[in-house]
């Protein structure tokens, strides 16, 4: 087992904060009711599970508690909002999402297209931003659901979902943004807000994994994504993960508390990695737009280096970070956010994010500082596409 | 995170015989920087031995490529040109004590390189080569017919899925699986099996005129729905079919009954499998 590790992969996942672990802790062992039985050993648990929703509505700035159905995760969250307007709108053959979302919404298109649904996918330029003109055109009485990203979790651009929203009601469309990265990192009101559904997750804000939440505004129309009980008022089917919806609800109430911290320390401790990088490693680029960005991540570019090199080097100082690169993922091609940015291969091929979270020190941003200019330099020493400090423009192999 | 044998990581950690050879007597370049690797292989041999008397390697890419490119110039160094060509992309992974299925193609890679460096050294026009090449497959990574067809035979491949973990055809925006599935099949019948990779393709449902669609909504009801309700002592009557929008009443039991709005779901539920996904039920109240 090794837990000795400089942590900068929090987008991916996060640690159980020592608070959340311990609130949730008697829920594992001696409170094991069942929130939905007669007698009070259940019901004190129900009770609390109430108790985790008023915290998460709460948090959400959402009016009602009601408005919040726990599921299993983020992605569940995700499906379950763009079915059920689905179900809800048989008429309206469309969806409008991004070509840069969350593959819980993208990997969906195929399927949905199989069943006759049109899914438009806006696309974004170089820093990663929509073209809201080209929203508004497709928006039309057709459409069934917009699903657009609060933050988007590989270079932690933020897009106008509020603005969006608006449009979108302006419009009498349905309007859900995946907000699994940004709950916690940035402000949300949902009582003063025109989107309809919004989907979290617990573990990318330090509860554990395997649990989440859909906020579904009071008065939308929906239908279930999982049958086969009554639980959250006939909404989501299946006993609750009592534990973890307790610790969700600790987790959110966390955050909120920390979300100033998030916006200065975290946000000061990424600035300086970034600018430290920058300063030390020819040819490389950040990607995504450094003014709208979550305080946390920063998706750097090296060229002419592979980034599952940096990122085995990198393990081997037990640093954790994460890429998007081709060989990282199993597939073959690089990152889809970095291509619907127009990224150059030279530079897609290359890519490193750094996802910070309160847990992290200036020391730890400065010993990557210190160490990743090396590897870098160790690994261009190597490529064919290097040479003195310069790349090699004119070396253009062809394939076999 | 990759299961790579400790072989990969001490050759990715420390790779022997990085670096330039300045004169070489053969160089293979393959691979380039869109498709995310690229190998050059510089060779120094002897002349009239033809013994390779030194190799040296530059890779962009992944640990395992590096690791590839790397094990192949300690195989071959000391050997002569014909003892190395018999040297298989299989041999470079066995070396490395194997490497992740999806991380074949770093093998291949190798051998093209290596199959490149020793057409360069006997002089074999590398364009006459692609005339053979055959017709080009996979536009994304800019993979031809024949290279594909090799690797199939050579590595016993049996599905597209394999194909793109050996030499990356098909792994971009996969318009060209069927073409990948027709050479599967092709490179099994002359090894004497019949292989089927193709999909089946799913039948559509033909569109349906109002009246046919009518008398399925009502012959629906009648046979599928009706029998279901009475079982519960209920009833169903359909009043009207407007577009879409069956318009039907519920009786008996089901009329007072508290969970009719879940029947009234079932009901649109079957309709929708049987006769249209776009149905749907309105209750008429009495």
């Amino acid at each position: 087992m090794n837990t000795n590790v400089i942590y900068m992969d929090n987008n991916a996942t996060t640690k159980v904060a020592e608070e959340v672990f311990e609130e949730m802790k008697p829920y594992l062992t001696d409170l094991y009711g069942n929130p939905s039985s007669m007698h009070t050993f259940g019901g004190q648990v129900g009770r609390k599970v109430d108790e985790a929703r008023d915290r998460v509505a709460n948090v959400l700035g959402a009016e009602y508690s009601t408005e919040i159905i726990f599921t299993s995760c983020g992605t569940e969250s995700n499906s379950t909002a763009i079915f059920s307007a689905l179900q809800a709108y048989p008429d309206r053959k469309e969806i409008i999402t991004t070509r840069v979302e969350h593959p819980a919404i993208l990997s969906l298109a195929p399927y949905l297209e199989r069943q006759g649904i049109a899914v438009v996918e806006l696309k974004v330029d170089s820093k990663g931003m929509l073209d809201l003109n080209e929203y508004s055109h497709f928006l039309n009485e057709n459409t069934a659901l917009v699903s657009i990203m609060m933050a988007n979790n590989e270079t932690g651009v933020i897009f106008p979902v509020e603005e969006m929203a608006r449009m979108a009601r302006e419009r009498g469309v349905l309007f859900h943004t995946d907000a699994v990265q940004a709950v916690g990192k940035i402000p949300i009101n949902m009582k003063d807000s025109a989107i309809d559904m919004l989907s979290l997750s617990g573990h990318k804000l330090h509860a554990p994994k395997g649990v989440g939440a859909l906020y579904v505004r009071r008065g939308t129309k929906f239908r279930p994504f999982l049958r086969g009980g009554h639980q959250e008022k006939n909404r989501r089917a299946g006993t609750e993960n009592v534990a973890s919806i307790i610790a969700l609800g600790k987790a959110v109430e966390l955050a909120a508390g920390r979300l100033t911290e998030e916006n200065t320390v975290v946000r000061e401790i990424r600035d300086r990695l970034e600018n430290g990088i920058l300063e030390r490693v020819p040819r490389a680029i950040v990607n995504g737009d450094r003014e709208n960005r979550l305080p946390n991540t920063t998706n750097i570019s090296f060229e002419y280096v592979e980034g599952e090199g940096i990122l085995l080097l990198l393990n081997e100082l037990n640093i954790a970070a994460s890429s998007g690169s081709a060989c990282t993922s199993g597939s073959l091609e690089p990152s889809h956010v970095l291509r619907a940015m127009g990224v150059p291969f030279t530079a897609a091929h290359g890519s490193i994010r750094f996802s910070l979270s309160c847990y992290n020190t200036m020391e730890e941003a400065d010993y990557v500082i210190e160490n990743l200019p090396l590897i870098i330099e160790r690994l261009r020493a190597i490529s064919p596409y290097w040479k003195d400090g310069q790349p090699i423009m004119e070396f253009e192999p062809t394939y076999g | 995170m990759w299961d790579y044998t400790d072989k990969v990581k001490e050759y990715f950690l420390h790779p022997k015989n990085v670096g330039v050879i300045e004169n070489p007597d053969a160089v293979g370049d393959v691979g380039s920087i869109s498709c995310g690797d690229a190998l050059k292989l510089m060779l120094k041999i002897e002349e009239g031995t033809e013994k390779i008397l030194d190799a040296k390697f530059q890779t962009f890419g992944c640990g395992s490529a590096i690791a590839s490119s790397s094990v192949l110039t300690e195989m071959i160094i000391g050997r002569t040109i014909p003892e190395a060509e018999v040297i298989t992309n299989q041999d470079i992974a066995d070396f490395l004590g194997g490497l992740p299925k999806e991380k074949m193609h770093c093998s291949v890679m190798g051998k093209e390189a290596l199959d490149a460096a020793i057409a360069d050294y006997r002089g074999i026009d590398l364009k006459h080569i692609e005339e053979e090449e055959g017709p080009l497959v996979c536009q994304c990574f800019g993979i031809h017919e024949k290279f594909i067809e090799k690797t199939v035979t050579e590595n016993d491949l049996r599905t597209v899925e394999d194909v793109t973990n050996y030499t990356k055809a098909g792994g971009g925006c996969q318009t060209c699986h069927p073409a990948i599935e027709d050479i599967i099949e092709r490179v099994w019948k002359v090894k004497g099996q019949e292989v089927h990779v193709k999909e089946e393709v799913p039948r559509k449902k033909p569109s349906m005129t109002n009246l046919q669609k009518i008398s399925l909504i009502s012959e629906t009801i009648e046979k599928e729905i009706r029998p279901a309700l009475k079982q519960d002592g209920g009833d169903i009557e359909l009043i009207d079919i407007d577009g879409n929008e069956v318009i039907v009443a519920l009786r008996g039991q089901c009329s007072s009954c508290v969970s009719a709005y879940y029947t009234v779901e079932s009901i649109e539920e079957k309709l929708r499998e049987m006769v249209s996904p776009d149905i749907v039920i309105q209750l008429q109240s009495d």
